[in-house]
């Protein structure tokens, strides 16, 4: 064959394998930009603001982390055809399911709770009240889930998982010295020496890193869309894509607020952006908007991991392809979500900053029972077949569960206990 | 007494349904598919003592605040 056949052929199988993926895309792209939600954004805001370009090496170790674990949701959904919380119950019995059950429940409401908040934080730069963020947002979201099919869902969140990525143009905007990016980004070092707010800081990256929602969503999404071993490849690009573009948000955002608000004395993201806003609006504006997008992409992902958890615990009708009267509970348990979480946010005096505290430390209590029985679901043969983990899979998966586990129960400590690291 | 007798027959129809669902999943999920190794036994063991942990934690909490 000639050149010109051969760069044909090459081309069509291109183009071929691309269309399959953009088929079979969607839960891993969408999981991982999620993970970027209202409190990943305000973390990553003020990790910028306080250490400059010094923690992007750290950023980049997160790559790894998300990957392993949420692709171990991929093969467990594809094969067993269960969501996470149906899994638990199956496989531990009924007091570790209805634990793990409880718990996601309990944990993904509050976790709503602070994406409205941010949501709302977010829209009121532009003077958009409260009230209406989250009726129309509310609005927004059930129509989402009415057309009755779950690949409409899916498209309509990839859009909006696109708008994610608004931090990189948002980077070119305060044109950030790249060597001063490289050399002080790239090199691993932890600027100021090693104290307690630096490792506290370590912390709330890894922690915002892997939530529990993500194991439950990511595997329910995969059952629910309806792959099978032969797409588990597939799931696997679409997760490590996915968790690429998760830790390229959080540098680029970084390097916003590194560039802008290095020094300054930041909490939140919705702060950050009010102070951009006085001196480049157009900046401002992209981080109000990122932040929304954020707070907008977590909530319609923790809603659903609730709803599909509640539907096969209960043994109800639970996909976004059944129409209203087909599933019922499960629509119903999506609308209570958001009614009852955009309430508490709009209820005055409501202890918003405890609830956004107590989330991290209730998030603690579930993380690593759901990393544990993701291991040991791996690794039984019985219900995994030739999909189980491999020894090397187990050794990053082993390591990485560990380090998590250690570092968000130190996380969870220290948010009950702040005078440990003062 | 009966649940309908405790809270009238409307409300206590709907609790005894839940009720009666809830035992239905744990008699359905009473044995654990998953096989009794001595790895998974270690790991099961792990997790509850980390929960007794962070309850304790939390109750130490609740207290300090509270006093």
């Amino acid at each position: 064959m000639d050149f010109g056949s051969t760069f044909f052929y090459k081309y069509r199988r291109f183009v071929k394998a691309l269309k399959i993926y953009l088929l079979l895309a969607g839960p891993g792209l969408i999981v991982m930009l999620a993970d970027n939600d209202a409190g990943g954004i305000t973390t990553y805001t003020v990790t910028g603001a306080k250490f400059g370009y010094g923690l992007i090496w750290f950023l980049l170790l997160l790559l790894p982390v998300a990957y392993v674990v949420q692709e171990m949701t991929v093969r467990l959904g594809a094969v067993t055809k269960r969501g996470h919380a149906e899994a638990i119950f199956d496989a531990f019995g009924s007091f570790w399911g209805w634990f793990s059950f409880l718990d996601l429940a309990l944990v993904n409401w509050l976790t709503l709770i602070t994406e409205f908040i941010g949501m709302t934080a977010a829209l009121s730069i532009f003077h958009v009240p409260p009230v209406i963020t989250i009726i129309v947002v509310s609005i927004v979201m059930m129509l989402m889930v009415l057309q009755g099919r779950y690949w409409t869902w899916e498209k309509i969140a990839i859009l909006f998982a696109a708008l994610n990525l608004i931090y990189i143009p948002a980077a070119f905007l305060v044109h950030p010295s790249i060597s001063e990016v490289i050399n002080v980004g790239l090199i691993p070092h932890f600027p100021g020496g090693f104290n307690g707010t630096l490792f506290f800081f370590l912390m709330a990256n890894i922690g915002t890193t892997i939530a529990p929602w993500m194991i439950f969503f990511q595997q329910s999404a995969v059952v629910d869309k309806g792959m099978k071993e032969k797409d588990i490849p597939w799931g696997q690009m679409d997760t490590l894509i996915g968790s690429a573009f998760t830790v390229i948000v959080a540098i680029f955002l970084v390097v916003v607020t590194g560039t802008v608000l290095y020094g300054s004395e930041v909490e939140s993201a919705a702060q950050a952006a009010a102070i951009m806003m006085g001196t480049n609006p157009w900046l401002g504006t992209f981080i109000a908007i990122g932040l929304f997008d954020a707070g907008f992409l977590g909530a319609i992902c923790i809603s659903l991991a609730s709803s599909w958890a509640f539907g096969e615990v209960f043994g109800w009708a639970h996909s976004l392809n059944l129409k209203i009267r087909e599933a019922p509970w499960f629509y119903a348990c999506y609308l209570f979500a958001l009614v009852s979480a955009g309430t508490v946010v709009l209820t005055p005096n409501a202890p918003l900053v405890l609830i956004t505290l107590f989330v991290q430390v209730i998030a603690v209590t579930l993380l690593p029972a759901a990393l544990v029985f993701l291991i040991l679901l791996l690794n039984n043969e019985e219900i995994m077949g030739k999909y189980r983990n491999t020894t090397l899979q187990n050794i990053a998966g082993a390591t990485i569960v560990i380090a998590i586990i250690a570092l968000s129960t130190l996380y969870g400590i220290t948010t009950l206990f702040p005078e440990l690291i003062a | 007494m009966s649940i309908e007798g405790m809270f009238g027959a409307r409300i206590g129809s709907v609790i005894r349904g839940w009720t009666d669902k809830i035992t239905e999943i744990n008699q359905k999920y009473a044995t654990p598919r998953i096989k009794m190794s001595r790895g998974v036994k270690i790991a099961l063991l792990f997790l509850r003592l980390y929960l007794v942990l962070l309850v304790v934690l939390l109750c130490y909490k609740f207290w300090t605040l509270l006093t």
